[in-house]
């Protein structure tokens, strides 16, 4: 039982990771980014490639964090910043960024090939002298250290959004652009670093998820979208602790599921209880209520 | 002079025209393979083989007047290409023979087509026991099936390691991995061994862990997996993380060094039945090695049993003299006891191949034959 409960948590901490980059741009633009999941699946690449060069993933996984920032900061500034002024601009946006991931995911298949890319052996040091035993489970230090990073990182973001002035300022732009601009906030760079930041984490779960699965390929970013979006739905749209928490909520659900039920109702079970979810409780775990002030 | 000029061009053409009419006939095998998709890993090594064995025969000039061409196309490991490939074959290529395709799943939707249009097929890697050459008289299978290979691997593993009890997952969306896991389930049934938990998952599935967790948690003395190899080295690489130091017992889908190659470490300790025995010192065995030596390529059983196929068809047109699609049907219904990387191989009544099969084990890193 514990070690379905770690299995779990180990799911839930890179779907919660994935989620909040989503959730983040989702808040402060109304605007769902579709090639969210294909950063996710950039980072990993050039995580593996950057080891595959002898650096060490310590050092990889930074600069592969950073790497899929940039993307994002690319995105804005080409998918989504022309069409900002356009009143459709949630439906523009969507399918603006729609183009991108596919564009993204093609170049990725032009050059690394459909087959199955892994990191190479002792990425992370694996084997039974790094297995821990924990609530009656085992834990990998692989597994733990994709949980604490996971978990180091909704911090580090809670800070950032909290504390720092620029965190304000995307506050503010998410509050109501209008009034920021006329508060002398940046409009323009606090989306750009809302971007940034997002596709940042997106590309973190994405070289966690190969870390810990060890199976990439450019359509990698397909099985987790999905589940991206159920998540942000189910934790709130908007609310970066709703993400988080749905994030985990929803490892814990699969893995209960997969154990007691078999695998094929895995998706099932997990999209009819977010469905459900819904009809009772439409705004989701912590998101706002229906009715917004204008 | 001009008029003299025009006469001997005139003849010398003709000549040329001749000379070339006397060369030999070009019989064409097409292969539909997968190239990409899970089964790549397989695909690619059948590739080599059926290129070499394609070249070998013809340096050999053991079939005269005859010279074999292998067509490649790519079925991507789906159903759907793998019926294109073969209208492909069948219609513009006019291929006398097919070999493929790589995965049972593809076979039972693309093969009908093939015995419908008379054009032999040649199974090397399908090993599904029903639904294969029960088609029709055209499909034919140099592959041993699941219910060949795995009875007799599981009772040698069962001898060796003893167990009384197995936990068993399977992949539930390929008809090779759902069809062995029912050889595997009855054949544990036979030999008395309890089945304490069975779990299913999908070939895109990536985490197995809770599947695996459920499984161990019953305690069982050996795991049974039937799985694609990417699935496969997954599933072992988990399993391990989890703390499973027992044995893990793989059906044909885990025979690639591509499970070695990924699940690295973990991979020890794994047992797969196998239909090429790599050790022995068969003749035409050591020549298959020779022959993957020289062009520097580390051949496994999907290559053994590739290259094994070309040699199949050109024995058959050898057989019946001519290299046409029911020639070469013909041919199979005569040939006995050919000598391949595999072994003394003949069909038996219901067109699939008969050899001996072995028990295979990594350890330190290669599969080594359990005695």
């Amino acid at each position: 039982m514990g070690q379905q409960v770690i299995n779990g948590l180990f799911l839930g901490s890179i779907y919660a990771l994935f989620a909040l980059g989503y959730t983040l741009v989702f808040g402060v633009l109304d605007i769902l980014n579709l090639a969210h999941a294909a950063v996710f699946m950039l980072a990993t690449f050039v995580a593996v490639a950057l080891v595959g060069h002898g650096l060490n993933i310590l050092v990889a996984l930074p600069l592969a964090v950073v790497f899929a920032g940039l993307v994002g900061l690319v995105l804005e500034r080409v998918a989504f910043r022309p069409l900002r002024a356009r009143t459709d601009s949630n439906i523009s946006g969507l399918i603006s960024s729609l183009a991108a991931a596919t564009i993204i995911e093609a170049v990725a298949l032009e050059i690394w090939g459909p087959n199955i890319t892994r990191f190479p052996f002792g990425t992370l040091p694996d084997g039974p002298a790094n297995q821990l035993a924990l609530f009656g489970g085992t834990v990998s230090r692989l597994q733990l250290t994709i949980i604490a990073v996971a978990v180091l990182l909704v911090l580090a973001l809670t800070w950032l959004v909290k504390g720092t002035r620029l965190g304000r300022e995307v506050r503010a732009v998410a509050e109501s652009p209008r009034a920021a601009r006329v508060l002398g906030v940046d409009v323009d760079r606090a989306i750009a670093a809302a971007f940034f930041i997002s596709s940042a984490l997106g590309g973190a779960a994405g070289v966690l998820y190969g870390l810990a699965f060890n199976s990439i390929s450019p359509d990698m970013g397909r099985g987790v979208e999905l589940k991206g979006l159920a998540v942000i739905i189910l934790g709130g749209m908007g609310s970066m602790p709703g993400a988080v928490l749905a994030g985990f909520a929803l490892g814990l659900i699969e893995v209960f599921v997969v154990a007691n039920l078999g695998g094929s109702w895995r998706d099932a079970i997990s999209f009819a209880g977010l469905f459900l979810f819904l009809v009772l409780r439409p705004r989701g775990l912590l998101g706002a209520a229906a009715t917004r002030e204008a | 002079m001009r008029l003299a000029g025009r006469i001997s061009l005139f003849a010398a053409a003709s000549l040329l025209l001749t000379v070339s009419a006397r060369a030999e006939t070009v019989v064409k095998i097409g292969a539909a393979l997968s190239l990409t998709g899970p089964a790549a890993a397989y695909g690619a090594q059948q590739k080599t083989g059926i290129l070499a064995a394609v070249e070998e025969v013809n340096k050999s000039g053991a079939l005269k007047g005859v010279k074999l061409e292998a067509v490649i196309e790519d079925d991507a490991s789906t159903k759907e290409q793998g019926i294109a490939v073969f209208q492909r074959f069948i219609n513009k290529d006019k291929v006398s023979a097919i070999i493929g395709p790589t995965l049972s799943n593809t076979a039972t939707a693309a093969d009908p087509l093939a015995q419908g249009a008379k054009v032999p097929v040649v199974a090397v890697s399908n090993t599904l026991p029903k639904g294969i050459t029960d088609i029709g008289d055209y499909i034919w299978r140099v592959s041993l099936t699941e219910a060949q290979v795995i009875p007799s691997a599981l009772k040698s593993a069962k001898a060796k390691l003893g167990f009384k009890s197995a936990g068993i997952l399977y992949g539930n969306d390929d008809a090779f991995t759902q069809g062995a896991y029912g050889v595997m389930k009855s054949t544990l049934d036979s030999l008395g061994t309890a089945t304490l938990a069975t779990q299913t998952f999908a070939k895109p599935d990536k985490d197995y862990t809770a599947q695996l967790t459920a499984l161990l948690a019953t305690k069982p003395e050996i795991l049974v997996v039937s799985a694609l190899v990417e699935n496969a080295s997954g599933i072992v690489a988990q399993a391990r993380q989890l703390g499973w130091q027992g044995p893990i017992f793989g059906g044909n889908g885990f025979n690639s060094p591509k499970l070695i190659a990924n699940a690295g470490p973990a991979s020890e300790g794994v047992y797969v039945g196998t239909a090429w025995n790599k050790p022995s010192t068969d003749a035409a065995n050591l020549a298959f090695q020779k022959a993957m030596a020289d062009r520097k390529h580390d051949p496994d059983q999907f290559c053994a049993q590739a290259y094994t196929g070309v040699l199949v068809i050109a024995e058959a047109i050898k057989l019946s003299g001519k290299g046409g699609r029911d020639d070469i049907k013909a041919g199979f219904l005569k040939l006995k006891d050919l000598s391949t990387p595999l072994g003394k191989f003949s069909f038996n009544t219901d067109r699939d191949g008969e050899h001996g099969a072995a028990l295979q084990v990594v350890k330190d890193g290669k599969f080594q034959i359990v005695p």
